[in-house]
């Protein structure tokens, strides 16, 4: 019975900022882009490839990596695909939010400096590699070549075409885009990223590869790198799980005694390698 | 060190009730578990609870926030627990239960609910005269009879309890119900000692029947990610979470919304990864997807991954998931095959 108990403050990471949704773009017939907000500004400034816990109050809690940043607002592309998602494409401008982060440790900048980058992206998979796109070409100076190879089901289906088709390649960026199945305005390569990246033939020399997507896509992504010759601890990925707490505790994001949430989502996979994989 | 005769028992819980809330071991309708002392209520020091005390520090069901929601304006109360509390009868492998706990909820960033609530107590062990058929706390380096986290160690000795504080807040306890502790004699002192050493030596009345031997398992589990014993040990297991739910250092919780209309509620409660659902992602991905995959996540964590990340095994041997497995999966005997 400690004499001072009315005097401890507690702490409860567990509880959100208010926030509020101040825009909502459509990307895909699945995909929007929601931008938001705190009554402070900007609620946090994440590192590429930091992940923030959204919530709509009734419906609950989960979590989405931020996909780019303004002076004031952060932005989250999500896919319609579960209970609170659905919730949130049906979500106004104004509406109310709840939002905690950054978790996790984003990607490894440090490790990324000057050298060539080739990013890899499947459907809603680009939505962090985003981030740290933009990241580098803000700091051009400090990296070799970059370049994008992108994937999605469909024309419609492609994120961020904007960025895709006129900001990245206006800004020296390798921009390759394929689809699973084209239609009648799609001129462009049809097929899976993993054979398309095999058609390119990137040289594996002084290159680091970031690649995310669906789990499958990863899967054969990651045996097409290897027929490529690159090197495991030269390849980036980004994992996801299901978090309920995003501090380590709750007991569901791991990997062996590796909490994604905290210890990723970004790993090489040459850590992978030496894990219990359960993906 | 203090004591205090049996017929001043009842006294004692109404002393110590009023300088907080008590939590005691009460058998009900044949079931004893910890729960608020109430006049009348039936202490039972003999046995151990089903459910471990951990639910004291860390609830079942926890509600921390209230809303109150609309398209527009949003109002949340953050909850937190203010109540000072006693926790007396914790047997020793549930006191280094606690230890564990630590380990995850006050790492950085600290889990403010359980911290508040870890100050907020004060422990009073009580050691054990005859650990029950399907203990085996001493695999884990644990004495039945003597828990060095606890703020007071108190021994049952039959016509007495012997009572010897452990810490500042141990102190502080014993000075506020000191008009009912006698001075032990140096002989009854002396007695809890050899009840101490009795019951480690595992001697055949007062000792863990159980004994596992655990010595050097986490290094014999590492690389067993993959071995055959996975694909048997699982076929039995129901996925009742049984084991998970009576586990004194079980962790794991879900957080989730209650509401009505537009006021609510978000609450944690205890989870499980005996269950299909708990790492179930939105979009029908599931890295856990069949009882293989999570029984093994179950053993692993406490025998490996624990270990390995914070130093100790997640595992004090108090029997529970013994006991109470519907289709006996032992963790003292399954893990043997592995060596």
């Amino acid at each position: 019975m400690p004499a001072s108990a009315e005097k401890i403050q507690l702490v409860n990471p567990l509880v959100p900022e208010k926030g509020k949704i101040i825009k909502v773009l459509r990307e895909t017939p699945d995909v929007k882009t929601f931008h938001v907000t705190t009554a402070k500004g900007k609620p946090f400034v994440p590192m590429p490839g930091q992940l923030a816990m959204l919530s709509l109050f009734n419906i609950g809690e989960a979590m989405f990596s931020v996909t780019s940043q303004g002076e004031r607002h952060l932005e989250f592309s999500i896919k319609k695909t579960g209970l609170l998602t659905d919730a949130l494409h049906e979500a106004d401008e104004g509406q109310t939010i709840g939002i905690r982060g950054p978790y996790g440790n984003g990607f490894p900048l440090e490790m990324l400096k000057g050298k060539d980058l080739l990013f890899i992206a499947g459907g809603i998979g680009l939505a962090p590699v985003r981030s740290l796109i933009n990241f580098c070409l803000d700091r051009s100076g400090d990296y070799g070549r970059m370049q994008v190879i992108y994937g999605a089901r469909t024309p419609a289906d492609l994120c961020f075409k904007e960025d895709l088709f006129q900001n990245w390649p206006s800004q020296g960026l390798e921009v390759n885009v394929t689809v699973d199945q084209g239609d009648e305005n799609w001129s462009g390569p049809v097929g899976f990223v993993p054979s398309y990246l095999e058609e390119l033939n990137p040289e594996p020399e002084g290159k680091i590869v970031v690649v995310c997507g669906p789990p499958l896509m990863i899967k054969f992504t990651i045996q097409s790198l290897d027929k490529l010759k690159f090197e495991h601890k030269a390849v980036v990925t980004t994992l996801e799980k299901r978090m309920k707490c995003g501090i380590g505790k709750c007991g569901r994001c791991n990997l062996g005694s590796t909490y994604v949430c905290l210890d990723g989502p970004v790993f090489t996979l040459a850590q992978l390698d030496q894990m219990p994989v359960e993906l | 060190m203090k004591k205090i005769t049996k017929e001043k028992l009842a006294l004692f819980w109404e002393l110590l009730a009023r300088r907080a809330t008590l939590y005691l071991p009460l058998q009900e309708d044949g079931v004893v578990n910890f729960a608020p002392w109430k006049n009348g209520a039936r202490v039972n020091l003999r046995e151990n609870s089903l459910v471990p005390p951990k639910n004291v520090f860390f609830p079942q069901a926890e509600t921390y926030l209230r809303f109150q929601t609309g398209a527009k304006k949003l109002q949340l109360e953050s909850l937190e627990p203010e109540e000072e509390f006693i926790l007396f009868g914790v047997r020793p492998c549930d006191v280094a239960s606690f230890t564990i706990l630590d380990k995850v909820f006050l790492e950085e960033p600290v889990d403010g609910l359980y911290a508040k609530r870890r100050r907020l107590g004060t422990l009073v062990s009580l050691g054990c005269n005859e650990p029950g058929e399907t203990c085996f706390c001493t695999s884990f380096e644990l004495e039945p009879a003597f828990a060095p986290g606890a703020d007071v160690m108190v021994w049952d000795m039959g016509e007495f309890l012997l009572w010897e504080a452990q810490s500042e807040k141990g102190d502080e306890l014993t000075a506020k119900i000191n008009e009912l502790l006698d001075e032990a004699a140096p002989e009854e002192s002396a007695s809890a000692l050899s009840l101490r050493n009795t019951t480690a030596a595992g001697e055949a009345a007062a000792g863990c029947q159980q004994e596992w031997n655990t010595a050097g398992l986490q290094e014999v589990l590492r690389g067993k990610f993959n071995v055959e014993l996975w694909e048997k040990l699982y076929h039995r297991c129901l996925g009742c979470g049984i084991c998970t739910y009576l586990c004194p250092t079980c962790h794991c919780f879900d957080i989730q919304d209650f509401s009505r209309g537009l006021e609510g509620e978000r609450f944690r409660c205890w989870d499980s990864c005996m269950f299909a659902e708990f790492t179930l992602m939105a979009s029908g991905e599931n890295p856990r997807p069949t009882q293989k995959e999570r029984v093994r996540q179950r053993f692993l964590h406490k025998l490996l991954y624990f270990p390995s990340k914070y130093g100790l095994y997640a595992c004090v041997g108090c029997g529970r998931c013994v006991r109470k497995c519907p289709v006996h999966l032992d963790i003292t005997q399954v893990m043997e095959p592995i060596k």
